[in-house]
């Protein structure tokens, strides 16, 4: 239930956003098309914790940010291999062991991963990544976890502020 | 200023479209035409700016979408032959 | 005010053109499909947020400038996607990359391109 309104909020403040018009029979059209949208996405079972992650801690935010500056960085020093004539590449496979409990961390962590330059997720396979890496560079500073540590800290708070949500849940009903 | 973002985002273009035509595997295609959907959709939104019509940004969105939806599309089907389902799947699967 | 916001659009813009250039350079330069991928995260990536925080600035607080945050956030979270798709579809029918084990050994342009 609160993923679908998680969706209606999402799919109403987009329309409102993209199309401008705040006529009462625009208005109508738009509510009409976001129930059913809802109700087609219900019927096809998508609506889930993975489509709407609502649970997620505001922990990915700072995340996003560190994650932007981690990517101009590796694109900075990608850029920097590419342009010099010889091109020194050490192109290599890593495999990672990713320390994120839920599916949902580990998917976080392999797309952060592709998202940088100079380093693409090949293979997830539950919590084993190979990994291919353009440089010694991108590859070391892979293994060195930072990324890693970052996701899992991310769903960690997500985690706490779920036990947290639980357990209120469980005194209010206590009371 | 937009002049030369979009020249460059065009001879960026001319370089994936060289790929796409040279590459000696079907994987460098894709890649070559999945870059080139990525500088389109900035070209639909500098060329929007460089004739005042932010109308071209609602276009620019659209393709956006619909070129993570084509590579998708193509590279299911060069692995399985065909959009519907998995080689080897009943239907119904997806 | 204006003419600072119009100078630091520009550099932006600048900025973010030469990433796409170099990503176009890079993406006939590398041996192989796997390291293109790298060249074409540039693109992706830094490429399109310099150039649309170029165009941002340009707009400021208007409906474009929630279409092009809009545009950036979709590419940003469907461009990984795509890749991984692309080098899982690549490996699956055996392509593998081309790899250096020496940390120290110039390496060769060679055109050891993977195998269809």
């Amino acid at each position: 239930m609160l993923h679908a309104l998680s969706l209606g909020l999402v799919l109403g403040v987009l329309w409102l956003l993209l199309s401008g018009y705040f006529v009462p029979l625009i208005l109508a059209l738009g509510l009409a098309s976001v129930v059913l949208v809802v109700f087609i996405a219900h019927r096809m079972d998508v609506i889930d914790h993975e489509g709407q992650p609502v649970h997620l801690s505001w922990r990915i935010f700072p995340y996003w940010l560190w994650l932007l500056k981690e990517i101009f960085v590796s694109a900075v020093h990608v850029s920097r291999v590419i342009l010099q004539p010889r091109m020194p590449i050490r192109p290599r496979m890593l495999n990672l062991k990713a320390t994120q409990h839920t599916e949902l961390g580990h998917v976080i962590y392999a797309n952060s991963i592709t998202l940088t330059p100079g380093t693409v997720t090949v293979e997830l396979d539950d919590d084993n990544l190979a990994v291919h890496a353009l440089t010694k560079e991108t590859a070391e500073g892979l293994e060195s976890g930072d990324m890693d540590r970052w996701v899992a800290a991310v769903e960690w708070e997500t985690q706490l502020d779920q036990l947290i949500a639980a357990r209120r849940a469980e005194l209010k009903k206590d009371e | 200023m937009f002049v030369a973002a979009a020249i460059a985002v065009l001879v960026t273009m001319l370089l994936a479209l060289i790929l796409a035509i040279k590459g000696p595997t079907v994987y460098d295609r894709i890649l070559a035409v999945n870059t080139f959907g990525t500088l389109t959709v900035l070209l639909i939104a500098v060329l929007g700016f460089l004739s005042g019509r932010p109308a071209f940004l609602d276009i620019g969105l659209v393709y956006a979408l619909i070129n993570f939806i084509t590579t998708i599309a193509i590279m299911k089907f060069f692995k399985y032959s065909r959009l519907g389902r998995h080689s080897g799947e009943d239907l119904g699967g997806l | 005010m204006a003419l600072v916001l119009d100078i630091l659009s520009w550099i932006s813009i600048l900025i973010g053109a030469a990433f796409c250039l170099i990503g176009g350079i890079g993406l006939l330069r590398l041996p192989d499909v796997f390291s293109r991928m790298h060249a074409a995260g540039i693109v992706d990536t830094v490429g399109v947020v310099f150039i649309v925080l170029g165009l941002l600035l340009q707009a400021g607080w208007s409906m474009a400038a929630i279409k092009l945050l809009l545009i950036v956030f979709f590419v940003l979270y469907t461009s990984p996607v795509s890749t991984h798709a692309l080098a899982q579809a690549a490996v699956s029918v055996g392509a593998r990359p081309w790899v250096v084990d020496e940390d120290d050994e110039p390496t060769e342009k060679g055109d050891e391109s993977s195998k269809t």
